[in-house]
C-alpha cells in the first residue's frame, strides 16, 4: 500500500458519517441511473422487438420507376407514384418470387415473405369496421415475424388457419368491436363485392394501431378478394443483425430498384421518442450524481481544514505538494470505487425487483410486468459520470490542500 | 589537535517581511547563523523576536526575503519547492511545540511515515528501526497506540522519533518541551540531546525555557529580528 493511500485512507475513515454521506449520494446516483437506463432502454427494446416481430426489420415496395417500362406500366394503369425528389416508383411489387430469390443473395436477410394489402370492410352480425387485409403465404410470414407466438391459442389456432382456406387471423381489438370469437364468420366487403370468411384464429401484437384494424388471410384469398392476380404490396423481411438493417436495406435499394426501408426509419417517431425519454431521466438522474459530488466536495473540504496540521507535518517530513494533492484524491477515489461497486450492485437489484413488478399496458406493446434491458453500458455510463462529478469536486479541495504552505500552518496564518 | 564537527547548516544575512501593507513587518533584519554537527543550540529571545520564523527558514517551511541558506554545503534558498521538499525529507527533522502527531494513526506509524516517503529501507526495515527509535525514547510498550491514546509527554516523545527517523543531520525544535510539565520537559530534552549527540545531529532549538538553554552547548540570544 502506498503511504498516500495508506494516509487517505486514514482520513476518510476517520470522518465516517461524511464519508457515508458522500458514499451514499455515490451509490445513490449510480444506482438510480442503471435502474431509470435499464426501464426506459426496457420498454424501447420491447418496443423493438414488438415491431420487428409484427412488421419484419425491412419492408420492400414500390419498384422505382424504369424508364422504358414506365410506358407501358403507364399505358393503361395510375401507377406511377411522384416522388419529392423526383423520382417515380411503380407501386408494390411486381414480382415478389424472383425479388425474394434475389435476396437470398444479401448476407444479413434471413427470410422474406411477400404481403398483399387493401382496405376492406369488415361486417359482422353486429356492426362494420374499417379494416387492412393482408394476404399471407403462412409458412413464409411465419420466418420473418412473430405471428406463431403472437396467435392466441399457439399451433392448433395455426392449424386452424392453414386448413381452412377461407379462414382468417383477426387483430384482438378488432376482433372486439365487432365482437368475433374463433368459428364466427365474417364478411369482407370491397365496393360492391362480398366475400365470407371464418374467423379461425385470433392475434394480438399489444400494438393497439395493427391489433384494431389488421386480419391476415390467406394469399390466395387477398387476390381474390382485392382482386390483384399478381405482384404484392411489399415485400416484409427479417435479418440477423437488426442494427445493420439501414445499410442492408440501402443495398437492397440500390442493387433491386426496389424502395426499401429499414425499421429504424419505419418507426423514427416512436424510437425518437424512446431517445428523448431516455436522455431526460439521464440527465434527472445525473443530478444525483451531481449531489454526490457536491457531497465529496464538502467531505473533502472539511478534511481538508482539519487537516492543515497534518498537510503541515506532512510537508516538513518531505511530502510534496502532488502527494497531498494524490491524499485527496485518493479519498475520493476509494468513495468513487465503494460507492460504484455498491452502487453497481444496487443498480441491479433493484432493475431485477423492479422486472417483477406487475404492470399491465397495452397501446404501442402489451405486457404485464415492467419491462427492463439488461445492458453493460448502462453499468459503464452510470460509473463514468459518476467518477466525472466526483473527481470534479475533489480537484478543488485536493489542490487546496496542496497549495497550504507549510510555514503559514505552522504559524498559524495559513489561509 | 581534534577536527572541528562539519557544518550541517549554514544562514547568511537572512531577511524576512511577514504580513502585507501597512502591517507589514520586518522580522529578521540580517541573520547570520551556523550549526556543527553534533552540537545543541539554542536561540533564546522574548517572543515576537523572530525565533521561530528563523527556524522555519532554516527548516526551508518558508522563504526568506534575503539572504542564503546553506543545508551541507548546498545553497537551498533559492531553490524551488520540490527541491526544498525533498532536502527538508532527508537533512531536517522537526519537533514542534504541539507535537504535530497525525493522530488516527499509531506511534509505529507516525515514525515510519518519513520513512515511507524517503523510501530508502524496506518495509521491514523500516518498520525495526521505528520499534528501535520508540524503544529509545521509552515507548517500546506503546508501539501500536494510536497518538490520541498517548499523554502528552508521549506523543512529544513519538514526536522526537519521527524526527530522528530519517536520520538527518540537523534537527529543528520549536518550543518542543513548552507545553510539557518539568518531569517530560526534561525527559524531551535529554533524548533530543541524547540522540542527537550519539548520531552526530546538529540541534537548534527555539525555547524560553532559560534551564533548558543553559544545558545547550550554544546559545544564541535574539532581540527585534538580529541576534544580540
Amino acid at each position: 500500500m502506498s503511504p498516500n493511500f495508506h494516509i487517505a485512507y486514514r482520513f476518510l475513515t476517520a470522518k465516517k458519517r461524511a464519508m457515508l454521506m458522500s458514499l451514499s449520494c455515490t451509490v445513490l446516483g449510480v444506482g438510480l441511473f442503471i435502474l431509470t437506463q435499464a426501464t426506459t432502454s426496457g420498454f424501447e427494446e420491447f418496443f423493438i422487438k414488438t415491431i420487428l416481430g409484427t412488421d419484419g426489420a425491412i419492408r420492400i415496395e414500390d419498384k422505382f420507376q424504369d424508364t422504358l417500362r414506365v410506358m407501358s406500366a403507364s399505358a393503361g394503369t395510375d401507377f406511377e407514384v411522384s416522388q419529392r425528389d423526383g423520382v417515380k416508383y411503380i407501386e408494390g411489387v411486381e414480382e415478389p418470387k424472383a425479388l425474394i430469390k434475389e435476396l437470398k443473395n444479401f448476407s444479413n436477410v434471413i427470410a422474406a415473405a411477400p404481403v398483399l394489402r387493401g382496405s376492406v370492410q369488415i361486417r359482422s352480425s353486429f356492426k362494420n369496421e374499417t379494416a387492412q387485409i393482408f394476404g399471407i403465404e403462412i409458412d413464409e410470414q411465419l420466418r420473418v415475424s412473430d405471428l406463431g407466438k403472437q396467435v392466441i391459442g399457439g399451433s392448433g389456432a395455426l392449424a386452424r388457419f392453414r386448413e381452412n382456406e377461407a379462414g382468417a387471423i383477426v387483430g384482438r381489438v378488432l376482433a372486439d368491436r365487432l365482437q368475433l370469437e374463433v368459428g364466427n364468420s365474417i364478411q369482407v366487403v370491397i365496393g360492391s363485392e362480398l366475400t365470407r370468411l371464418r374467423v379461425t384464429t385470433i392475434f394480438e401484437t399489444g400494438v393497439q394501431d395493427i391489433d384494431k384494424v389488421r386480419l391476415y388471410v390467406h394469399m390466395s384469398q387477398a387476390r381474390s378478394i382485392l382482386k390483384k392476380p399478381t405482384g404484392v404490396s411489399f415485400v416484409q423481411v427479417s435479418v440477423f443483425d437488426r442494427d445493420r438493417a439501414p445499410q442492408t436495406a440501402a443495398h437492397i435499394q440500390w442493387v433491386l430498384h426496389h424502395h426499401a426501408v429499414a425499421w429504424q426509419v419505419r418507426e423514427k417517431t416512436w424510437l425518437e421518442t424512446f431517445y428523448a425519454l431516455k436522455l431526460s431521466s439521464a440527465i434527472t438522474v445525473s443530478i444525483f450524481t451531481l449531489i454526490a459530488g457536491l457531497a465529496m466536495f464538502n467531505t473533502l473540504a472539511m478534511i481538508v481544514l482539519e487537516k492543515t496540521k497534518d498537510i503541515a507535518i506532512l510537508r516538513s517530513m518531505g511530502y510534496e505538494r502532488s502527494d497531498i494533492t494524490r491524499i485527496f484524491l485518493w479519498q475520493a477515489v476509494i468513495v468513487l470505487l465503494v460507492g460504484a461497486v455498491v452502487g453497481c450492485l444496487v443498480g441491479a437489484g433493484t432493475t431485477y425487483a423492479v422486472s417483477h413488478l406487475p404492470l399491465h399496458l397495452t397501446g404501442i406493446f402489451k405486457t404485464d410486468t415492467f419491462q427492463v434491458y439488461w445492458s453493460p453500458w448502462h453499468y459503464l455510463a452510470a460509473v463514468t459520470t459518476a467518477a466525472i462529478m466526483v473527481m470534479i469536486a475533489s480537484l478543488f479541495p485536493a489542490r487546496r490542500a496542496a497549495r497550504f504552505e507549510p510555514g503559514d500552518i505552522v504559524r498559524g496564518t495559513a489561509q | 589537535m581534534a577536527e572541528a564537527p562539519s557544518l550541517a547548516l549554514r544562514c547568511t544575512e537572512l531577511h524576512r517581511y511577514l504580513g502585507e501593507g501597512d502591517g507589514r513587518v520586518h522580522v529578521l533584519k540580517g541573520v547570520s547563523f551556523e550549526a556543527r554537527r553534533g552540537q545543541v543550540y539554542a536561540i533564546v529571545g522574548p517572543s515576537g523576536c523572530g525565533k521561530s520564523t528563523l527556524l522555519y527558514l532554516l527548516g526551508l517551511l518558508d522563504q526568506p526575503d534575503g539572504g542564503s541558506i546553506e543545508i551541507n554545503g548546498h545553497t537551498m534558498s533559492n531553490s524551488d519547492d520540490l527541491a526544498r521538499t525533498a532536502a527538508r525529507g532527508a537533512h531536517i527533522g522537526f519537533v514542534f511545540q504541539f507535537h504535530f502527531l497525525m493522530l488516527e494513526f499509531t506511534a509505529l506509524e507516525n515514525v515510519m511515515m518519513p520513512m515511507r516517503k524517503l523510501a530508502k529501507l524496506a518495509p521491514a526495515d523500516m518498520e525495526a528501526r521505528a520499534h528501535q527509535l520508540l524503544e529509545s525514547v521509552g515507548l517500546g510498550e506503546k508501539t501500536h497506540r494510536l497518538g490520541t491514546q498517548l499523554s502528552g509527554g508521549e506523543q512529544q516523545r513519538v514526536a522526537v522519533a519521527r524526527a530522528l527517523a530519517n536520520e538527518p543531520s540537523i534537527i529543528l525544535a520549536d518550543e518542543p518541551t513548552g507545553n510539557l510539565d518539568v518531569k517530560n520537559s526534561g525527559m524531551v530534552f535529554d533524548l533530543l540531546t541524547r540522540l542527537a549527540k550519539d548520531h552526530g545531529q546538529a540541534v537548534i532549538l527555539v525555547t524560553h525555557n532559560p534551564e533548558i538553554a543553559q544545558r545547550c552547548d550554544v546559545i544564541r540570544p535574539m532581540r527585534d529580528g538580529l541576534f544580540v
